[in-house]
């Protein structure tokens, strides 16, 4: 039965919205608990332990951290002028060729020593981050901007381009196969070891790295001036100029910062993979997207806490039978499906369903 | 003259030119030998023109973003590789079972049906999965669409290539990363086979009947009940809903169209390439054939059809003969070591933004997606303005 119109009614979906709202949001959470749950149960029951569960939640996480950086680029361009950026993992991708390049010219080398080291990988983030930032402010300069006001699919058809361009440059620059790049912080190498659970200074450096750039993105977009005028042009973009914002440096601002963490997200994926090559952002790029909508496309805590999830799904996929790294996309392209379809306003999103 | 008999005149007047043209096409064999490299060219590119007119029916016509069309291409292909190979070798016996193909394909073991029959089969195939693809999308908005689209792509991709590990019983879904090969010949009732090894011309011919019949089909539904609401759709949805258009079959029938006529492309590519190879079930195949649409003109059959021809032939001829010309020679001298076969995915990357932001239209585009573009009609509810619901 359709509740009555109460004064209530606007505030909170009621009736059968509440209900769908209700089954589609635990069902969702449901979905993604079962998956690593059903093999915390097998582990329990094979090896009486959860040391293997713990080894991919772990790893999960850090991998996820740098989803979650690269998630975030997708969901501030999406909230400000809802285009999905899908040059975006390439911008990514780029990141990581040019930390590799700046190995090089900095002459970072396994032998380097411990100072020496942290130094060159800072200067390293910041170049790379600078380097990706650029990138992005000029593709939105040149294949978005001129397309404001065309219909929606248009920018999309030229971020599909743009990511084949860049793709490409990938390929002239390091050629067509994976190129191993040398393990400069020795990745896998045990930090310390709890209960069978081994954490990798790569996760540790992941997680270091992650969590002070997200703190700084959310006080930037929550407390400072310019955040206020993005999150003005994300709701109303008419409104923010009239209110004297200046939409398009508002909107250049977003694909900046899109850009600083796109980079930093390119270092740490060379320094923890150790290997690069030009078809990483593809994959990266849609994980990553998946990981937004999975927390709710223009949310940048959802961004994050999506980009684990799927961190965690993607090793445990990654890792056991009867999946395989040949069918982690796969598992995530079925994951992303089910999302849209049956609560595209993901975990803690806004409604972005058409209406009607 | 009366009204009635100037305006035919003028429909023939504006039909000649094509007929000229299609007549130009259907003698082009005779002026090449039997297996010049270039009839292959040309088949190709006229497979092409079938699957791009497939893909711009949902594209251009319903307006509906599909980033994964690949995967009715390899659906086309693997009914192929199914039911014209030795791929379920032991069901039916040593000889297998057939119906309609020559002596020496009926021999062999595994499943071999006549080309017609795969095509049926692989429109039925295709028009099921564009359905099952196309439900999903239909409570979702524009670029959500075109991502759930390329996800379904990719999976479909993932299991092409993998589908060697998928078995039900000895029979696997696919061949994995290795082909399904060879593949029978083109068989057709009263005609016979054709042998690709000595004679490409009945290949020309087969696949110059199926771009005629895509063609017409597609002209009659451009102009049909459906092909106008598919247009209401894309123009204003809200609109064409209150006027009576059933959103739900209208888009899902965009779906399954389109999807088929991947489906008769793939079967025949499958057929002609003589091996279904789930390597190239990738994005970028999609992104090939959307380029080729866009560059025509989105909603514009003839326009598409040119895209097609233009795109498969920079890519089987002007791209290549690039490495071998004097740029070449240049880049060399520069110290840039990369062929543009290498990079021509990169080169049609570039072709959609150039086209995107200085001729959205297309090069031959069609006159109402023109309007639509230039003077705003229809895209006055999806301007950044929007206020978000």
């Amino acid at each position: 039965m359709e509740a009555a119109s109460v004064p209530e009614a606007s505030v909170r979906p009621t009736g059968r919205a509440a209900t769908w709202d209700f089954i589609s949001k635990w069902g969702l959470i449901a979905a993604l608990v079962a998956f690593p749950a059903f093999y915390g149960v097998s582990d329990l029951i094979n090896d009486g332990n959860l040391s293997r569960l713990g080894n991919n939640l772990v790893a999960g996480l850090s991998n996820g951290s740098i989803w979650a950086l690269i998630a975030l680029g997708y969901t501030l361009v999406y909230g400000i002028i809802e285009l999905i950026n899908f040059a975006h993992g390439e911008v990514f991708m780029i990141g990581s060729f040019v930390a590799f390049g700046l190995y090089g010219t900095l002459g970072l080398t396994t032998s380097t020593g411990v100072a020496g080291l942290a130094l060159g990988l800072f200067v390293v983030l910041i170049l790379s981050m600078l380097a990706c930032s650029s990138l992005n402010v000029m593709i939105e300069r040149v294949a978005y901007r001129p397309l404001r006001g065309a219909p929606k699919l248009a920018p999309l058809i030229t971020a599909v381009g743009v990511s084949f361009i860049l793709q490409n440059v990938g390929i002239l620059w390091l050629g067509g196969s994976q190129k191993g790049i040398p393990d400069l912080i020795q990745a896998q190498r045990a930090l310390f070891e709890i209960a069978g659970v081994t954490v990798t200074r790569a996760d540790a450096l992941a997680i270091v790295v992650t969590i002070p750039l997200v703190l700084l993105l959310t006080t930037f977009v929550t407390r400072s001036r310019l955040g206020k005028a993005m999150r003005a042009t994300a709701q109303d973009p008419e409104a923010a100029r009239l209110m004297g914002i200046n939409v398009d440096t508002t909107i250049s601002l977003t694909f900046l910062l899109g850009g600083l963490l796109a980079g930093a997200a390119g270092l740490m994926y060379a320094l923890y993979q150790t290997q690069v090559w030009f078809f990483q952002g593809f994959t990266a790029g849609l994980i990553a997207f998946t990981a937004a909508v999975m927390g709710g496309i223009g949310n940048l805590r959802g961004a994050v806490l999506g980009g684990v999830i799927i961190g965690i799904i993607q090793q445990i996929a990654d890792n056991r039978e009867p999946f395989g790294p040949q069918w982690t996309p796969a598992v995530i392209f079925a994951y992303l499906v089910i999302i849209m379809v049956f609560r595209p306003q993901g975990l803690i999103g806004e409604e972005t369903r058409e209406a009607g | 003259m009366s009204k009635l008999g100037e305006l035919r005149q003028k429909q023939w007047a504006g039909w000649l030119p094509a007929a000229v043209v299609l007549l130009a096409v259907f003698l082009f064999p005779l002026f090449r030998e039997p297996l010049d490299a270039q009839m292959s060219d040309a088949i190709l590119a006229l497979a092409y023109v079938v699957m791009a007119l497939g893909l711009n029916i949902v594209v251009g016509f319903a307006g509906l973003l599909d980033l994964g069309y690949v995967a009715f291409y390899a659906f086309g292909a693997l009914t192929a590789g199914w039911f014209a190979s030795d791929h379920f070798t032991g069901i039916g016996g040593d000889s297998g079972v057939d119906f309609g193909v020559s002596e020496f394909a009926a021999s062999l073991p595994g499943l071999h049906f006549n080309f017609l029959l795969i095509v049926i089969g692989a429109i039925i195939v295709c028009a099921i999965a564009g359905a099952i693809i196309g439900l999903p999308t239909l409570r979702l908005r524009g670029d959500y669409i075109a991502i759930v689209t390329l996800a379904f792509g990719e999976i479909i991709g993932r299991f092409a290539a993998n589908g060697d590990e998928i078995k039900i019983g000895d029979y696997a879904f696919s061949n994995g990363r290795e082909s399904i090969s060879p593949i029978d010949q083109l068989n057709f009732p009263i005609v016979g086979e054709f042998d690709s090894a000595t004679n490409l011309r009945p290949y020309f011919w087969a696949v110059f009947a199926l771009v005629l019949v895509v063609l017409f089909v597609n002209l009659r539904l451009r102009d049909s009940r459906l092909g106008r609401a598919w247009i209401a759709l894309r123009e204003d949805e809200v609109a064409a809903a209150s006027m009576g258009v059933p959103l739900v079959k209208t888009k899902l029938m965009a779906y399954a169209v389109g999807a088929s006529f991947g489906g008769i492309s793939g079967a025949f590519l499958g057929v002609f390439l003589n091996s279904v190879n789930a390597n190239v079930f990738q994005f970028g195949f999609s992104i090939f054939i959307l380029a080729m649409v866009i560059l025509g003109g989105l909603g514009s059959i003839w326009g598409v059809v040119i895209g097609a021809v233009l795109l498969s032939y920079m890519n089987s001829n002007v791209i290549p003969s690039l490495d071998r010309g004097p740029l070449s020679d240049i880049l060399t001298d520069l110290g840039l070591e990369f062929t543009f076969t290498q990079v021509s995915f990169g080169i049609f990357g570039f072709i959609l933004v150039l086209m995107m932001v200085l001729r959205p239209q297309g090069l031959l585009p069609e006159r109402r997606r023109q309007m639509e573009l230039t003077e705003g009609i229809g895209v006055g509810d999806e301007t950044i303005a929007e206020t978000r619901a």
